[in-house]
């Protein structure tokens, strides 16, 4: 039974169940609602919850792990034997996996009868019946696939049917038990609400369990990658050449230069701009001024990343090598260090100014009027009075710049480049703004697009480098979290 | 003002006329203020090029040099049975319209009386596509064979680059795609009217084209993959935020759970967005085997990352609705679930609905995390409805565009600055929505 009707039949249970419990509690109190305990809805919305709640639970674990368990099953089928060589056990399993979809598809376009299918194997006409519902198979079918495709669909179907039973059980009982405590004396609204309580700290707790994902993934995926590949090398190599017959070099230094490269030039220039704008903005502005140009910065900070980097490619970029690298004699390349930090900087400018803006605004007018009292012009109060005592805030702000920065993504994949820095070349190449470099993120990308092999270090790589992102990324964004916090306490 | 102590005589001896130092002070006073005018004029400036540098490449991409033909379509050539049977019809495949296209391109040129000198190949000025085109039509409408038809077909992208200054007669003479012979027929049939350019709707409904076809290609599937995405967000995202929100607002207790929770989600907001891509990649495919480039995926791993938005958000609004709401609740004996249901949450409800839409917004422009699941791959076919729809390969706007930079071919830039305008005019509308929900419901206390 498909698993769209049986979230309709649990649905339609439910809404029984909520009038029925209703009206079972109203009828308990002799229709006189003021003797019941909670008012009526809540007896309903007790029975509506009981029901859903186990038979949905059971429903998303079972979902979740039949797959395994069933493939798991089938997999203890296929003996080493029938594992050639050349291919490993998931890709015979992934191809037991077709087959038997194949089969599915077949039979119900009358192409093929139940169990006929054994019976065709050998002189290829199975594979032209699988073909012709869209299942492409490579070579013909082994004789132990087939079983093991056979066998796949038996369990799967089994299983479906355990489920729906499983779950209309759940449901139903769900339903038993809830109707059957109803009466006018039960606490229904506490039941309920201690019941959505439940649900909101389930809801609150999906914030851990991302982060806890985050982690895990990349941690079990950084395992096999350092089993594979010396850790080492790794940390520090000085060499990325990753080549998918083998012998990579995979040293996550070269990247790294890149990434903090790109990123010092976007600081460099989104940080004073940002920070001056947000000065202007909120210490000099008329409020006319303020309210055409505070939105108007904020647009930038709306615009997505991959607007920035088709600006980088098709127009900072040539921009930069037409009239600054060619004739200095920099380079050639239009994706350059400098373009991508240009552009990243501008991405910048709103984020860093909007952050400062906020801070310089929480600073207390007292402290401006006690220097202005003491005659103290209004730039000598903002660097002397306000910077100061907002510097830790803006220290936070301009962290959490960085962080956006070294995790950017589509501006360095598009205006940075893809060559990774050889720091054998010497310092010249390494520092020069107009040569195109790489960064973690792009090479994440690249590993991880187009056709990837889990069992291969450079594709492994991938997680590996994202598991140092994102230990970067955590530093700084604690870390500025916690300056923001402390210089917010110090002025409430 | 530091040293005034130690040079008493230098005092101004007159408030009117400013001494030395008097001056450099007012002098850095303006000094700074221009600084942060400076400031100010390169951020403004930076999104007036950006915006014009964006529609100047793309809005080409909305129109399109079409080329009208009379095509007879001969019932012994399309259906040799001549009972109008779609599937045996269907046995023939584009090749076998291609040539019907030669013909009417010949029947036109010597209708309109042009002989160009030294040209060949007279039928490469109409897209490649345009085979597909006729025979989708005719299957469509199996009683047409045997006419003759008007048509409109797509210009080839070198042709429609010509009109659009991409192309030139010199850069047409080095090129293998086009010969200055085809631009000056394309420049007759422009006298003749047989060539128009015209606003190309099909920019928006068409779906990807392949490498060598820029003028087909559209966004159809994109937009409809970016939809099915927004819709999976909407119905996770807001819900699970709303209650996470509420819980943290409203019940939580003061404990090192809480506290954990809170700062998972301010990190959360602050972690590169490539990382979700690769959470998405590891549990929702490898994992639980979900389909690559299915709009379920990338809903899933978009509703993670704009979850700690719509939390911030709701959150601020729960704080801003005032504590004797709720004390008054309580006092005539809510309940603190009725307290926080009944009245706290729709005083809110304004606030939370702008933060989802910006929220939403953001989603609808993430790039990174897609790349991953595998939604750069070609998709040429439109998902099906919903639910099952959700499982089908799709694609999404920003990564089309990504896709179409990846290409050699120049028309492709102006394909997908033309896409990045459709992004922003849906962003524009979000945001538009959002601005006129706060302004138009928006209590303040």
């Amino acid at each position: 039974m498909p698993v769209f009707w049986l979230v309709l039949i649990v649905l339609a249970i439910a809404g029984a169940g909520f009038f029925l419990g209703r009206s079972r509690a109203l009828a308990s109190a002799g229709g006189d609602s003021r003797r019941l305990h909670s008012l009526p809805k809540y007896y309903g919305l007790n029975v509506f919850l009981t029901v859903i709640t186990p038979a949905f639970g059971l429903l998303a674990l079972w979902l979740l792990f039949q797959p395994l368990v069933v493939e798991n099953r089938v997999s203890s089928l296929l003996s080493e034997s029938a594992i050639a060589d050349t291919t490993t056990r998931d890709l015979v399993m992934s191809d037991v996996r077709r087959v038997a979809d194949g089969i599915g598809l077949a039979i119900k376009a009358g192409l093929l009868d139940e169990g006929e299918a054994a019976e065709l194997i050998g002189d290829g006409a199975l594979r032209d019946r699988l073909g012709k519902v869209g299942i492409a198979l490579g070579s013909d079918i082994a004789p132990e696939v087939l079983v093991a495709a056979e066998r796949l669909r038996a369990l799967n179907a089994s299983a479906s049917i355990l489920l729906a039973v499983v779950v209309l059980a759940a449901a139903a009982g769900g339903f038993a038990v809830s109707y059957i405590v109803t009466d006018k004396d039960f606490r229904a609204r506490n039941t309920v609400e201690r019941g959505v309580l439940i649900v909101l700290v389930a809801a609150a707790s999906i914030a851990i369990l991302t982060t806890l994902g985050i982690v895990l993934s990349m941690l079990f995926e950084t395992r096999n990658f350092f089993a594979a590949y010396p850790w080492t090398d790794f940390f520090f190599g000085t060499k990325w050449a990753p080549d998918f017959r083998g012998n990579s070099e995979l040293a996550i230094l070269p990247l790294l230069w890149g990434t903090l490269y790109i990123s010092f030039i976007a600081l460099f220039f989104a940080v004073p701009t940002g920070l001056f704008a947000a000065i202007y903005l909120s210490e000099y502005a008329g409020p006319k001024t303020r309210a055409v140009a505070k939105p108007a910065i904020e647009i930038l900070a709306g615009i997505p990343t991959i607007v920035y980097g088709l600006f980088a490619l098709i127009t900072v970029g040539p921009l930069l090598r037409d009239y600054f690298a060619m004739p200095l004699g920099l380079g050639q390349s239009s994706s350059s260090v400098m373009t991508a930090g240009l552009v990243m900087g501008i991405m910048l400018i709103p984020f860093v100014s909007s952050l400062s803006d906020d801070i310089i605004n929480a600073v207390p007018q007292t402290l401006r009027d006690g220097s202005y009292a003491l005659g103290a012009t209004q730039s000598e109060t903002i660097r002397q009075v306000v910077l100061p005592a907002a510097l830790p805030g803006i220290v936070g702000a301009v962290l959490l710049a960085a962080s956006r920065a070294i995790g950017e993504t589509m501006i360095v994949v598009l205006g940075a480049g893809a060559a990774a820095a050889q720091f054998n070349r010497g310092l010249g190449e390494l520092v020069n703004p107009f040569e195109a470099m790489t960064t973690i993120t792009v090479k994440i990308v690249s590993q991880l697009t187009g056709d990837t092999d889990f069992a291969s270090p450079e594709t492994l790589v991938a997680f590996a480098l994202g598991l140092s992102l994102f230990a970067i990324t955590l530093c700084l964004n604690v870390l500025a979290l916690w300056t923001v916090r402390r210089y917010r306490e110090q002025y409430e | 003002m530091t040293d005034i102590t130690s040079t008493p005589e230098a005092r101004p001896v007159s408030l009117l006329a400013p001494d030395e130092r008097t001056r450099k002070r007012n002098a850095a006073e303006r000094r700074f203020r221009i600084y942060g005018m400076i400031a100010l004029g390169i951020g403004l400036l930076a999104l007036v090029v950006l915006l014009t540098s964006i529609v100047r490449n793309g809005s080409g991409a909305f129109f399109q040099t079409y080329i009208t033909l009379d095509v007879a379509l001969p019932a012994d050539k399309l259906d040799k049975q001549g009972n109008r049977n779609r599937e045996e019809m269907a046995k023939v495949s584009t090749f076998g319209y291609a040539p019907l296209i030669k013909d009417a391109m010949a029947a036109k040129l010597v209708e309109a009386g042009i002989s160009i000198d030294g040209l060949d190949d007279a039928e490469d000025l109409i897209s490649k596509d345009a085979a597909a085109q006729l025979r989708d039509f005719v299957l469509a409408r199996p009683e047409v064979v045997g006419e003759t038809l008007e048509f409109n077909f797509l210009a080839s992208g070198r042709i429609d680059g010509y009109y659009k200054g991409r192309v030139t007669m010199a850069s047409a003479a080095r090129d293998s795609n086009v010969s200055p012979e085809q631009l000056r027929l394309a420049d007759a049939l422009k006298g003749n009217g047989a060539l128009r350019t015209r606003f190309n709707s099909s920019f928006i409904t068409a779906p990807d084209a392949s490498e060598n076809r820029p003028e087909a290609s559209g966004l159809g599937v994109a937009i409809l993959g970016s939809l099915y995405m927004m819709l999976i967000v909407l119905a996770l995202a807001l819900p699970i935020g709303v209650a996470a929100s509420i819980y943290l607002e409203e019940f939580a207790p003061t404990n090192w759970f809480t506290d954990v929770i809170e700062v998972n989600i301010s990190n959360l907001a602050a972690v590169p967005s490539i990382v979700f891509g690769i959470l998405g990649l590891a549990i929702f495919i490898n994992f639980a085997g979900l389909p690559q480039s299915a709009p379920i995926v990338g809903g899933l791993v978009l509703t993670l990352m704009t979850l700690p938005t719509i939390i911030i958000a709701t959150r601020a609004s729960l704080k801003a609705v005032p504590p004797s709401i709720r004390e008054a609740a309580l006092g005539v004996g809510a309940s603190k679930m009725q307290t926080v249901l009944h009245h706290v949450l729709p005083l809110a409800a304004p606030g939370i609905l702008t933060g989802t839409i910006i929220g939403l917004a953001q989603a609808l422009g993430e790039t990174a995390p897609l790349l991953l699941i595998g939604m750069v791959a070609f998709v040429r076919d439109y998902p099906g409805a919903p639910p099952d729809g959700f499982f089908d390969p799709a694609s999404a706007l920003p990564v089309q565009i990504y896709n179409w930079t990846q290409r050699a071919d120049p028309a492709f830039v102006e394909r997908a600055s033309g896409a990045i305008i459709a992004l922003l005019a849906f962003l524009l509308v979000m945001n538009a929505i959002a601005i006129i929900l706060r302004r138009r419901f928006e209590r303040r206390w």
